[in-house]
């Protein structure tokens, strides 16, 4: 078997996981305590991913990211990055569409913390940086946790998305859903198998993790 | 002096209301705001504390401007020499107490404070405990210490007590009048119990739908509201039973539960859950002596 596409898939889900989470960490921040009026607009754009068809998007990104097109030319001539068929274009469209999945639980972490605690930071003279880092962030770790885990285990999961901007490139963009869509194609049923129990098995304990994680299991079993 | 003027419009439970504010603080005094919930006590300190903006206003206290809106300053809470503690208490879930408390300091601050205030609220015990360990009286002790860690000008108490027990309840008034005088501060409390108004101010500020009614010495304040008369008890109506002409009303007055018989006639607008107050003329108490 061509181990390849599983190891590719997981630097996918880890570069996409770490990208995500620095930028999902202020923007949560902005969408639990912004009051401003463009923020019902923001919140759709960042949940769009979770009912849009990955085709749709991926559709648009290729188109945007084409070289023969203005945007992607622009972005191939100055900054020399061509975004299709490439796994930096993986990594932009994966960020995109896993990006709710990392938002959402630490946007309800923020908000369910009770506001004083915010309060009393500011009264005690600190920042907004050393609030969020010392008095906010500790205390969502399992919303952080939530979700670092989702988001990863969402983008090891995606196809539709990878497949119409990155294709099918050995060692480049052929991650393991689509491996395992080519062997099918291919009929070869035996290595399809065996990518997909492995991806099963995989997500299955990621998931199984948090949960123990979160509903103190581990804890408990500890002491 | 403490000089506050401030308006807001608020949205009360009763519809739209404009708090409009305008009193002066002596340094060193404890003052009680009292009044009804949404009468605008808490928007009061949370204004002062720089969580809350005001439409219109001017704060400062000896002579620094925290707030003036005519020229645009506006510090922010950091800025300010407040101590402030909430009603849910606040303190940080992630952090030991005595993390809480040195959280608190600000850069290069000796920590000789904090032995100091472990010390005068009697938390030494408590410090390496996490804050959901903690009974409610001892998570206040610990957020009254920590709002005076940077060494306020003045302090905000929002409702503190309203959650704890009675005995807790005095335990914990004493311990804020023994750091209001030790660490001379200027303090202002939120309370809806006359008890406490009575027992801890040298001033109270009656505030009702946004505006000061009345103000000045406790005692003062409220003998003022009463009746002519050389005493008087108040109580909820908890029941009325009418026989005949007669009334029987049973009155809840504190903890204590008293039973009285009026007329009929004069009493029939009398509802159980009333609130009432019964007094007595002058010459014509019923008195019996404890044995």
């Amino acid at each position: 078997m061509d181990w390849e596409p599983l190891f590719l898939t997981f630097k996918l889900a880890f570069v996409t996981t770490i990208i995500l989470l620095l930028v999902s960490i202020p923007l949560a921040y902005w969408l639990a305590f912004s009051k401003s009026k463009i923020k019902p607009i923001i919140e759709t754009l960042v949940s769009m991913p979770l009912v849009l068809p990955p085709t749709v998007l991926g559709f648009y990104l290729l188109i945007a990211f084409s070289p023969s097109n203005g945007f992607g030319k622009w972005l191939d001539e100055w900054l020399g990055l061509r975004l299709v068929f490439s796994f930096e274009g993986l990594v932009f469209a994966s960020v995109i569409y896993s990006l709710p999945f990392m938002v959402h639980p630490i946007q309800s972490g923020f908000s369910n913390l009770s506001k004083s605690l915010l309060e009393a930071s500011y009264m005690l003279g600190k920042s907004k940086i050393t609030t969020l880092s010392r008095v906010l962030l500790p205390n969502i770790k399992s919303s952080l946790l939530t979700g670092i885990v989702l988001a990863f285990a969402h983008t090891i999961g995606e196809f539709g998305v990878v497949l119409m901007i990155g294709g099918n490139m050995p060692g480049v963009t052929k991650v393991a859903s689509i491996a395992i869509y080519d062997e099918v194609e291919s009929l070869n049923y035996a290595a399809a198998n065996s990518y997909s129990l492995i991806l099963f098995a995989l997500t299955f304990s990621i998931l199984l993790l948090v949960y123990m994680v979160n509903g103190g299991y581990l804890k408990r079993f500890w002491k | 002096m403490i000089e506050i003027f401030l308006q807001k419009k608020l949205n009360a439970p009763s519809g739209k209301m404009l708090l409009d504010i305008k009193t002066d603080i002596e340094p060193g005094k404890f003052v009680t705001l009292y009044g009804k919930s949404g009468a605008g006590k808490t928007s009061t300190l949370r204004i002062l504390a720089g969580l809350l903006k005001p439409d219109f206003g001017k704060i400062s206290i000896h002579g620094n401007v925290l707030l003036d809106s005519a020229q645009k300053i506006y510090l922010p809470p950091q800025k300010r020499k407040i101590g402030f503690v909430f009603q849910d208490y606040a303190l940080f879930p992630n952090m030991t107490i005595f993390e809480n408390l040195s959280f608190a300091l600000y850069k290069n601050q000796s920590k000789k404070i904090l032995d100091e205030l472990i010390e005068i609220m009697e938390i030494g015990d408590l410090q390496n405990q996490k804050p959901d360990r903690l009974s409610g009286g001892q998570q206040q002790r610990v957020a009254v210490a920590r709002a005076l860690v940077q060494k306020p000008e003045l302090l905000l108490l929002d409702e503190p007590l309203s959650a704890l027990d009675e005995e807790m309840r005095n335990k914990i008034q004493k311990y804020i009048l023994q750091v209001h005088r030790e660490f001379n501060l200027t303090t202002i409390l939120i309370s809806h119990d006359l008890a406490e108004v009575l027992k801890m101010s040298d001033e109270v500020l009656v505030l009702e739908e946004g505006k000061i009614i009345q103000s000045g010495n406790p005692i003062d304040v409220f003998s003022k509201e009463k009746l002519n008369g050389i005493f008087q008890v108040s109580g909820e109506i908890v029941k009325i039973k009418t026989e005949e002409n007669i009334l029987h009303l049973t009155i809840l007055i504190g903890k204590d539960i008293a039973k009285i018989k009026v007329n009929n006639k004069e009493y029939s607008h009398l509802n159980q859950g009333d609130f009432i107050t019964i007094s007595s003329q002058d010459f014509s108490p019923k008195i019996s002596k404890h044995k």
